[in-house]
């Protein structure tokens, strides 16, 4: 039995990312779309940034995943336009981003509160972080660093 | 030249702009002043080396000789790369490296936003995911100047030897050529003076306020996007990036 698309988008749902695996693909934004091709699910998958080197892993995760639900022909299309942004976030995601230590995007340019103390004073200590998509940042009321998730 | 040569000849030199560029910023991991511009750096070049695959990826598509972006990146000797001389040029110390991507960032982010709107969508897609990243490049190695040049007179003397020693190299993005004229005709590639215009808004304000002093020499070295002369140094980098396909052929991970 082929099983229908909100069931393989909740399968999907439970594929971490694997840099930072609170969130899942879904939550990311990454995954475009899910169809049936005759036999084969094609899924389209968007970069976050174009040579993040998580994006090879990405697919194959996703088809691994699928694979250990019984789906044998898996295409991962890789599709670039529209770009990626992160207002594709789910709200879910965004706040497990928070929970986890990592400031979710804020259109202002820079994080809203320190994800570990709430505190407002906030620096900037460097725009790029352990990712390409996150900078580096420095809570000054309990002085800890923390990443934040970059908006673009 | 046919359009087809022309639109193949255009995407490698987007292709080898950030593929060159891409390797040298790659040259600092582990060697930068401090670690946060070690990962900057390292993160900048990964984007570079990103938007390279869809740029020779695609060259390879209209090219039609089965060559993946891999093989176009890898197999080619020195007089087949269609960089730009700036881009080659060594990474120097860290203002003359960071110097260099403000110019080219400057440049990137006019030609990416022109190319948005080209009329072949596999460009103006590949343009616009590319044109994201490169703002931010654009953002940071403009600020980067800036504090340096406007900083402690060291890193101020340091920072206008980088910008007298790489102005020669700025004339060369915006002298049309065959390529160039065939790409604008086809409402594809940018119009090159007015580009420099908007370039040249961009760059005197960042210089202004770095307090840095724009060379008044407008000679401009040229032989890299064409091909017909590269500077002595990009030979020296290519055995460093290709050696491994050199020394075993076809190898993979």
């Amino acid at each position: 039995m082929t099983p229908d698309l909100p069931t393989i988008w909740d399968w999907l749902d439970q594929v971490p990312d694997p840099e930072i695996p609170v969130i899942s693909v879904v939550d990311l934004g990454i995954v475009l779309d899910v169809a049936w091709q005759g036999d084969t699910l094609e899924v389209a998958v968007t970069p976050t940034y174009s040579g993040c080197p998580a994006t090879s892993v990405i697919a194959m995760d996703i088809e691994t995943a699928l694979y250990d639900r019984g789906i044998r022909n898996v295409r991962i299309k890789t599709q670039i336009a529209p770009p990626w942004t992160t207002d594709w976030l789910s709200d879910k995601g965004r706040a497990k981003l928070a929970d986890y230590g990592i400031a979710p995007p804020s259109p202002a340019g820079g994080p809203d509160t320190c994800p570990r103390c709430g505190g407002t004073h906030l620096t900037r200590i460097s725009q790029f972080g352990s990712t390409p998509c996150k900078a580096h940042w420095r809570c000054d009321d309990c002085l800890e660093p923390f990443d934040y998730f970059k908006c673009i | 030249m046919t359009d087809q040569t022309a639109l193949f000849e255009f995407l490698l030199r987007l292709g080898d702009n950030t593929l060159v560029l891409g390797h040298r910023v790659s040259e600092w991991c582990g060697h930068a002043p401090v670690l946060e511009e070690d990962i900057a750096l390292a993160n900048i070049a990964l984007d570079l080396i990103g938007q390279t695959q869809m740029w020779l990826g695609l060259a390879g598509e209209v090219e039609g000789a089965g060559r993946s972006a891999d093989d176009l990146a890898m197999l080619r000797d020195v007089w087949d790369f269609r960089n730009l001389l700036l881009v080659e040029q060594p990474n120097g110390d860290f203002g003359q490296t960071l110097m260099r991507q403000c110019l080219f960032d400057a440049f990137h982010v006019e030609l990416l936003t022109d190319l948005t709107h080209a009329p072949d969508d596999r460009i103006a897609a590949i343009a616009a995911k590319a044109l994201k990243e490169v703002t931010y490049h654009l953002d940071r190695s403009s600020e980067t100047v800036i504090g340096l040049g406007d900083g402690t007179e060291e890193s101020h003397r340091r920072m206008q030897t980088a910008l007298d020693l790489l102005w020669p190299y700025v004339g060369e993005m915006f002298t049309a050529d065959t390529v160039d004229d065939a790409m604008h005709t086809a409402g594809i590639g940018p119009d090159l003076t007015a580009l420099r215009s908007r370039f040249d808004t961009r760059i005197d304000a960042i210089l202004a306020e770095a307090t840095l002093t724009k060379p008044d020499s407008i000679y401009a070295q040229s032989g890299g996007k064409t091909g017909f002369r590269h500077s002595e140094h990009l030979g020296h980098m290519l055995t460093q990036m290709q050696w491994l396909q050199r020394a075993y052929p076809g190898a993979t991970w």
